[in-house]
């Protein structure tokens, strides 16, 4: 028999890929070597946000509990319930994966897959039995892992990666985190809120360096005032590693040297390739597409990390739909261009479209409309005064270019905006709808009316 | 409940249609599926069927008047029924409750959309997301309030463009880049030496004086001037010609027809030849038997042959479908009946629609040689010339007295380079000259 589609890898981008062919009406399978859902569902994004809130709500607990009212002695917590919880979201969301591939009637096999020929691929079970399936069509869905720097070795002790610093038992008292990226600042954020003393290394001039430059700056005071040490513009030297911990040389202004019980590298991720099929890479070592996902060796496309950045979960399910959308229908595909980022720790993150520095540097006019949540009668009820929504707005059309928001529940908020540039709204479609109060949406509202000088609260 | 029948869209490029005769008085009885009245389109005439019953109550539009699409034409009532005054109301629309609207799909029009997408395209393919359909100029236009503003500014017609966005909603970019090409976009700083003729301006205006006749443009009119002007500056094309040697043509087919007429059967013309042999070359050459679509060539599995047929307001271009697969008296008897019903109007849009290739021929007008202009979205057209009786060198060197055609090729230069196009020339010209071939 032969398959219409086979889906390497079982993670956003490919069980996404694999039900939209079935859905399709074609023939599927689906190779997965380790469990369905991939790095975002088992090591990524859902048990990171499992963890987040035990630090969200622990925080409230421990530094604001007479804010409102509450009194309690010996407030402690369970670090190994904290972890066996966001382990147990993640084995409930990856049985969802395989229903939802019986559903579909999509065959999932797992073993480690090689492409060894055109429509070719064997898949080595965990048995070791090798097996070869045949397929008009290949989607790589392979995905990345960390990304070690030159020399340190994650141990799962020491020197860790996200995976590692996801499942750390005990909590360290001490640790340095290089890269604060969007991983670097929640893990950063996750243990310092249960009191590990946390330093976080950036390179870049700015924590969160691909957010707008007024939030990243908005960030790193608020996780300064948190208790997080961060220092930007600061490259790592040196690091030695012992079995006791970690001797890490940092310089920015000045050198220092900062001891830890251990260091988590979040500097971004490499591609895991498959076996077999010689791809074109591109210079980072990605596989690269062309404007229909498809790779250098005909029937075979790739979509999601492994063909490059921007590494989300979202963006790897969108593309690996155009991909198949693609290969079976008259759909033509499309690349990602417009995408929301969203980074979980408190206050939260998110944006979608250009940064106030990119609008500039592409040489647009443009407007900006802002609108500080302490003016929000919902954030003050909550008591989350802090943080702000940044609407870039374009001239002389109105339409939205960027919008930046840091603040609670930023990353839902940003939705409203994403459609709005989809959509191509402008600034009165937004400034005519009715947004209810009270809400934190309103900050989104006012900021569109903030642009033209027509906020009402402001 | 008072039902409002209105000019159903009958094609994918109707945006008006010309009531022909009511064939249902005021007063009738109407059952589903009669037939209420005979409507003009662009394309042909068709006949537009009841979809509810009840009794014709008031006709708003009497017969040889166009009306646009969606435009009340008659309300339908129950027995016992009185109309209210919102729904008698001829042309202002949709006064009636609003449930009413979703259970009214009254004319032809929402039977079946008709795709004007090539059909046979390529293997496999499967539509799984509805084409976008450029919006009628009456209709809703689905479009960003972006490309609405630009649109406002460039001073672009929403109604003309295929939207690129999601749902085939029109974008900025679909609008930035029409009035790239068609107008508007504001001119460069004059240098009189270097100004460029804006575009394809939409048309000329030609002042009629006293005694010239102004004729409105038919529907059909319409579609040939758009249609063509598109392909003429959209598509480039190159032409070849060739001579073929018509002896033989000539001889077969009378020998054939003599045998016909003892025998009672139908003749062969000559064009039956040329299209049998046009499809015989389109299968045999399949570049040529394509269309350009965009970001890719579509090679169709099929000869969906079209031939253009001269009717009274222009031409029409019914296709043999699946031609590769039938015999010269099955296309010679085809190609006989959709000529009938295409200068009768009766064409069904369904047969002249989804053409892959298209044959041409003057010959009958004593047109000795034209290059045709391509129908797209084919990327081929055939021209035929007619039978010409002059001297010609035969194989020994003499010169004797011949019979030729001169056959014109006129094609898409994106999907179909010279030697492809010289390739299927070839297999015409062989066919043509060795007719016996294409009665195997």
């Amino acid at each position: 028999m032969k398959y219409d589609l086979v889906v390497i890898g079982g993670g956003p981008a490919g069980y996404v890929g694999a039900i939209r062919a079935a859905q399709l009406g074609k023939k599927v399978a689906c190779v997965e070597k380790e469990r369905a859902g991939g790095t975002c569902l088992n090591w990524g994004c859902i048990p990171t946000k499992s963890l987040l809130r035990n630090a969200e709500l622990y925080h409230i607990l421990q530094k604001r509990a007479s804010d409102f009212g509450f009194k309690f002695e010996n407030l402690s917590f369970d670090w190994g319930k904290i972890i066996s919880r966001s382990r147990s979201v993640a084995d409930k969301l990856a049985g969802g994966v395989e229903f939802l591939f019986k559903k579909n009637k999509i065959d999932y096999l797992r073993g480690e897959a090689s492409i060894t020929g055109p429509g070719k691929i064997v898949y080595k079970t965990k048995e070791n039995r090798e097996e070869t399936i045949e397929s008009e069509n290949i989607l790589i869905a392979t995905g990345a892992v960390s990304r070690d720097l030159p020399g340190l070795v994650p141990n799962g002790k020491t020197v860790l990666n996200s995976h590692d610093a996801m499942i750390l038992d005990p909590q360290p008292k001490r640790l340095i985190v290089i890269g604060a990226g969007a991983i670097g600042v929640e893990f950063a954020y996750f243990f310092n809120a249960f009191g590990t003393e946390v330093t976080l290394v950036e390179m870049l001039p700015n924590v969160l360096p691909v957010e707008d430059t007024e939030i990243s700056v908005t960030l790193e005071k608020s996780l300064a005032k948190q208790g997080i040490k961060v220092f930007t513009n600061t490259k790592l030297v040196k690091a030695d590693v012992s079995n006791q911990g970690v001797s890490v040389v940092i310089e920015g202004k000045k050198q220092e040297t900062l001891e830890g019980d251990c260091m988590l590298v979040a500097v971004g991720v490499a591609p895991l390739l498959p076996k077999g099929a010689p791809l074109k890479l591109d210079k980072k070592g990605f596989i690269e597409v062309n404007d229909r996902y498809a790779t250098s060796v005909p029937g075979v496309y790739a979509a999601g990390d492994v063909i490059g950045p921007p590494w989300l979960a979202h963006v790897a399910s969108w593309e690996a739909i155009q991909a198949v959308e693609g290969m079976f229908t008259s759909h033509k595909p499309k690349r990602v261009r417009t995408f929301p980022g969203c980074t979980y720790c408190q206050p939260q993150v998110a944006s979608v479209g250009l940064t106030e520095r990119a609008a500039k540097e592409q040489g647009l006019k443009f407007k900006v409309g802002k609108f500080p949540f302490s003016a929000n009668g919902k954030a003050l009820a909550i008591g989350e005064p802090e943080g702000f929504v940044k609407l870039i707005v374009a001239e002389p059309h109105g339409e939205i270019l960027g919008a930046h928001i840091i603040g609670a529940e930023a990353t839902e908020l940003i939705a409203e905006l994403g459609l709005a540039i989809t959509l191509e709204a402008t600034f009165e479609e937004i400034e005519a709808t009715i947004h209810a109060h009270p809400t934190l949406s309103e900050a989104v509202h006012e900021a569109t009316g903030a642009a033209f000088g027509l906020a009402i609260h402001f | 409940m008072p039902i409002a029948i209105e000019m159903p869209k009958l094609s994918d490029t109707m945006t008006e249609g010309t009531l022909v005769r009511w064939i249902k008085k005021v007063g009738d009885n109407v059952a589903v599926g009669d037939v209420l009245a005979e409507v003009e389109t662009d394309k042909a005439t068709m006949e537009m069927e009841a979809f509810d019953e009840g009794i014709l109550t008031e006709i708003y539009v009497q017969d040889g008047n166009k009306v646009e699409v969606g435009q009340k034409l008659a309300i339908l009532l129950g027995k016992g029924e009185k109309i209210d005054s919102g729904a008698s109301q001829p042309v202002q629309e949709n006064k009636a409750s609003p449930e009413k609207k979703g259970e009214q799909p009254v004319a032809a029009a929402s039977k079946e959309p008709i795709a004007s997408q090539a059909p046979g395209t390529a293997k496999g393919e499967k539509n799984s997301e509805p084409t976008p359909v450029s919006p009628a100029s009456s209709g809703r236009v689905k479009a960003s309030p972006l490309a609405k503003k630009v649109a406002a500014e460039l001073g672009v017609d929403l109604g003309t463009l295929q939207g690129s966005g999601p749902g085939g909603r029109i974008v900025q970019e679909d609008v930035v880049a029409s009035g790239k090409s068609t107008t508007s976009a504001p001119p460069p700083p004059p240098k009189p030496e270097a100004v460029r003729q804006p575009a394809a301006p939409k048309a000329l205006s030609v002042m009629p004086a006293l005694e010239d006749k102004k004729l409105p443009l038919s529907g059909m009119r319409k579609t040939i001037a758009a249609r063509l002007l598109e392909s003429k500056t959209t598509i480039p094309h190159f032409y070849l010609q060739a001579e073929i040697d018509a002896e033989p043509l000539t001889h077969l087919r009378q020998s054939i027809n003599a045998a016909a007429e003892t025998a009672g059967l139908g003749k062969l013309t000559v064009n039956d030849f040329i299209l049998k042999a046009t499809a015989v070359a389109a299968a045999r050459v399949p570049l040529a038997n394509a269309a350009f679509g965009g970001d890719s060539i579509i090679q169709f599995a099929n000869v969906q042959l079209a031939c253009a047929v001269a009717v009274e307001e222009g031409l029409v271009t019914p296709v043999i479908r699946e031609a590769q697969n039938k015999s010269i008296s099955q296309i010679s008897a085809a190609i006989k009946d959709l000529a009938a019903r295409a200068r009768s109007k009766k064409l069904k849009p369904e047969e002249y629609q989804g053409g892959t290739i298209t044959v041409s021929n003057l010959g009958a007008y004593g047109v000795e040689q034209f290059y045709a202009i391509i129908n797209p979205p084919q990327a081929v057209i055939v021209s035929v010339g007619t039978i010409v009786k002059k001297p010609v060198i035969n194989a020994t060197g003499q010169i004797v007295p011949g019979q030729r055609i001169i056959l014109g090729v006129s094609c898409d230069h994106r999907v179909v380079d010279g030697a492809v196009g010289a390739q299927f020339l070839g297999e015409l010209k062989k066919f043509l000259e060795n007719p016996t071939l294409l009665l195997l």
